[in-house]
């Protein structure tokens, strides 16, 4: 059994200008212990589809799916109240702009140790203890000292640490890290990583990992999921989507890395994402796909088979290779 | 191209003072201090490292925003002394990372491109600022129809194309570019990149390029200056910095880069310790507090750069010359 297993999942969000489709027929799934990283272009709805299952969508969104199970339980037969126990505690979250997820308010420390207290069974001193602990996981030099203070008196990079020492704060099942090291050095960053793949090796935690930087993906995650225009076009072990991409959007996001250039200039997709107004009919990459033909244009995908990537695309990409093997 | 370097930067500094009242002393920030370098025409010098290191201050140096608070610089053959900034701001300009914050929400693109024109050239006539406008539209990749729309309707790589050609409108010989991808996707990224290159192709630009993303600087650099703490710690060529870096700190950063390419073995040197505050910077070696290397005389003496080409400061430099796992593929 999955750890987290979403089947066709949607997510509409009613706009002055119409309703806008940000997530289109999505399925994620998440095993114990597995790191799946999750990356496509900016506006592909990575962050949209998970704040659908952290149940943290305002009311514009209509949020539909046919199956949306944690450890075998269905989160929307759920109450709230019962789902605020597993949400938050055994699902955690990372999110994409630490400084809005701190309350500026309080200490760093009080946000810790209030995480503690509505979750875990612990006294005071012992969340206090654990509250420097946590700190200093996440390499915050200091930590006792750091607790008294206040959001805004820290960096950008110090709140982002905070926000991930309270993200593991009550040792979640599956761990949600939406661009968790885009504020921090490659050093910090590195040191991080290690934590979070830390946890996921010692205590089974899953690890869902949306990230711009194919380099975080290729060092830290076992499977990748490929996301375009809301849609997910491809999944694959990360070993072999590197090697064999079967989109052709996945591809071309490989070729535009300049550490894989063969000359100065770099390969690079024309145009742009489709937007809520010139969504294509058939494919939604066909206007900036090198093999678009007619069909492509005129009848949309549907996913192929595993062996494929799952790549949603009429001619997959190093298939006939993929057979051989 | 001329072999005279377009910039030449002697012992560059840039300290604030911060803080301070009635009782208490004004702390200083050594935001910057020493930075010496030269650049070439149709080169690119990229300046990396961590966040706070002084990166951008020295871009706000070289643009003429700030004036140095010591050493000096000169720019195309003149000294940048605050007395010639005015005949010499159309030399450099400046592209910034953030394509939504440096457009004017309310000016049309064909405004924003016109402007430096209408400031810097008021011999030109409104006929020749437009023709000259159009012109550089094209030349960044956007198309005619674009001149008469305003920055919300464009996407992050194309306000990025806007915010170069603005840059390029006045035709400086030298363009410092903070951070021009880092807000970027990847594909967009592949074009504003190669928009850069031909552009220093065709019009012999020099480029002061400022980048975390080693991958992005090892595509573009010629040149590299690493940056621990305000000064530069490790100058030397690109192929020098990257096949074999010599001070720890430059090994420690370039171990820490992810590389795209699953089961890549690595070594990885960890860090212990945070980059100490440019407020309190540490005697000796600004590394030593981080350092594995670290002896008595690193935390009591400054060392200072050495070397011809590639220079380092550092008491215990390593070797150089042994590859590092992010070295680049032999230049074809
Ligand atoms: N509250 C909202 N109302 C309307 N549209 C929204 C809302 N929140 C997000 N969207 C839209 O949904 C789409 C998906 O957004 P999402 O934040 O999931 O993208 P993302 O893949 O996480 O991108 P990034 O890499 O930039 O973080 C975007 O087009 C976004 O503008
Ligand atoms: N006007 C100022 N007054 C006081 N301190 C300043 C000022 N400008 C910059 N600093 C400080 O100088 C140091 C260097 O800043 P700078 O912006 O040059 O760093 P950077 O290398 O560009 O960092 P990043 O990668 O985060 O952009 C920082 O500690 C910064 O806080
Ligand atoms: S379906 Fe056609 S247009 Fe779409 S990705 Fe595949 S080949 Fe390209
Ligand atoms: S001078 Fe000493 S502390 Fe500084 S980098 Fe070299 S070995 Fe390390
Ligand atoms: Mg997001
Ligand atoms: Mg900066």
């Amino acid at each position: 059994m999955a750890l987290l297993e979403i089947r066709n999942l949607s997510v509409d969000f009613t706009t002055a200008s119409g309703a806008f489709r940000a997530v289109d027929a999505v399925d994620v799934s998440v095993d114990k212990g597995e790191v799946l990283a999750i990356v496509g272009e900016s506006g592909s709805g990575k962050s949209v589809s998970m704040l659908a299952l952290m149940g943290l969508l305002p009311w514009t969104a209509t949020i539909t799916a046919d199956v949306m199970e944690f450890e075998g339980r269905d989160l929307r037969a759920l109450t709230p109240k019962a789902r605020r126990k597993i949400v938050g505690k055994d699902i955690a979250m990372i999110f994409q702009e630490p400084m809005s997820s701190l309350n500026p308010c309080f200490t760093v420390g009080f946000q810790i140790k209030e995480a503690l207290r509505l979750h875990m069974n612990m006294d005071r001193a012992t969340r206090h203890k654990r509250a420097i602990e946590l700190m200093d996981m996440v390499g915050i030099p200091a930590p006792e000292s750091r607790l008294n203070t206040f959001p805004h008196q820290m960096s950008g990079g110090m709140n982002q640490r905070v926000m991930i020492a309270m993200s593991i704060a009550c040792n979640p099942k599956l761990l949600i890290a939406d661009e968790p090291t885009t504020a921090l050095d490659v050093t910090i960053q590195a040191q991080i990583l290690d934590l979070l793949t830390g946890l996921q090796r010692d205590t089974g935690m899953g690890l869902i990992l949306i990230t711009h930087d194919m380099g975080v993906v290729a060092e830290n995650a076992e499977r990748v999921s490929v996301q375009y225009a809301g849609q997910k076009v491809e999944d694959q072990p990360v070993y072999d989507l590197f090697a064999r991409p079967h989109h052709p959007y996945t591809a071309a996001l490989l070729a535009a890395l300049p550490e894989r250039a063969t000359s100065k200039l770099l390969p690079t997709i024309p145009g742009v994402v489709p937007g809520q107004f010139d969504r294509p009919k058939g494919c939604l990459f066909s206007p900036r796909c090198a093999y678009a033909d007619d069909r492509c244009r005129s009848t949309p995908p549907i996913p192929c088979g595993s062996e494929l990537g799952l790549a949603r695309c009429h001619y997959p990409l190093n298939a006939t290779e993929e057979v051989k093997a | 191209m001329s072999d005279t370097p377009v910039v030449i930067a002697e012992n560059l500094s840039r300290h604030y003072e911060v803080g301070g009242g009635m009782f208490r002393k004004p702390q200083v920030v050594r935001a910057l201090s020493e930075a010496s370098f030269t650049l070439h025409l149709g080169k690119t010098l990229a300046v990396v490292g961590e966040s706070g290191c002084g990166k951008s201050t020295l871009a706000r140096l070289i643009t003429l925003i700030e004036e140095p608070t010591g050493g000096q610089f000169q720019l195309n053959g003149r000294g940048a002394t605050r007395e010639n900034w005015a005949s010499l701001r159309t030399d450099v300009q400046i592209v910034f990372q953030d394509p939504y914050g440096s457009l004017n929400p309310r000016q049309k693109i064909g405004a924003i491109l016109e402007e430096p024109l209408k400031i810097n050239r008021p011999e030109m006539s409104a006929a020749e600022r437009t023709a000259k406008a159009r012109d550089m539209l094209r030349l960044v990749g956007l198309r005619p129809e674009h001149f008469e729309r305003y920055p919300h309707m464009f996407s992050g790589g194309q306000r990025q194309r806007i915010a170069v050609a603005r840059a390029l409108m006045l035709d400086p010989k030298v363009l410092v570019l903070d951070e021009p991808v880092s807000a970027l996707d990847l594909s967009i990224q592949s074009q504003i990149l190669n928009l850069l290159t031909e552009l220093q192709e065709r019009m012999g630009l020099a480029y002061l390029f400022i980048s975390h993303d080693l991958s992005v600087v090892k595509h573009m650099a010629d040149d590299v200056i690493v940056m621990y703490l305000g000064r530069p710690v490790e100058t030397g060529s690109k192929e020098e910095i990257f096949a074999g870096p010599r001070h720890p700190y430059t090994k420690a950063l370039l171990s820490a880069t992810p590389v795209a390419e699953p089961g890549l073995e690595k070594q990885r040197i960890k860090l212990a310790g945070e980059l100490p505050s440019p407020m309190n910077v540490p005697p000796g070696c600004a590394f030593a507090p981080r350092c594995w290397k670290a002896q008595d005389r690193c935390h009591a003496e400054r060392p200072l750069l050495e070397g011809a080409t590639h220079r380092t400061a550092c008491f215990f430099p390593e070797a150089g010359g042994t590859p590092s796992p992010a070295a680049p593929k032999p230049a074809t």
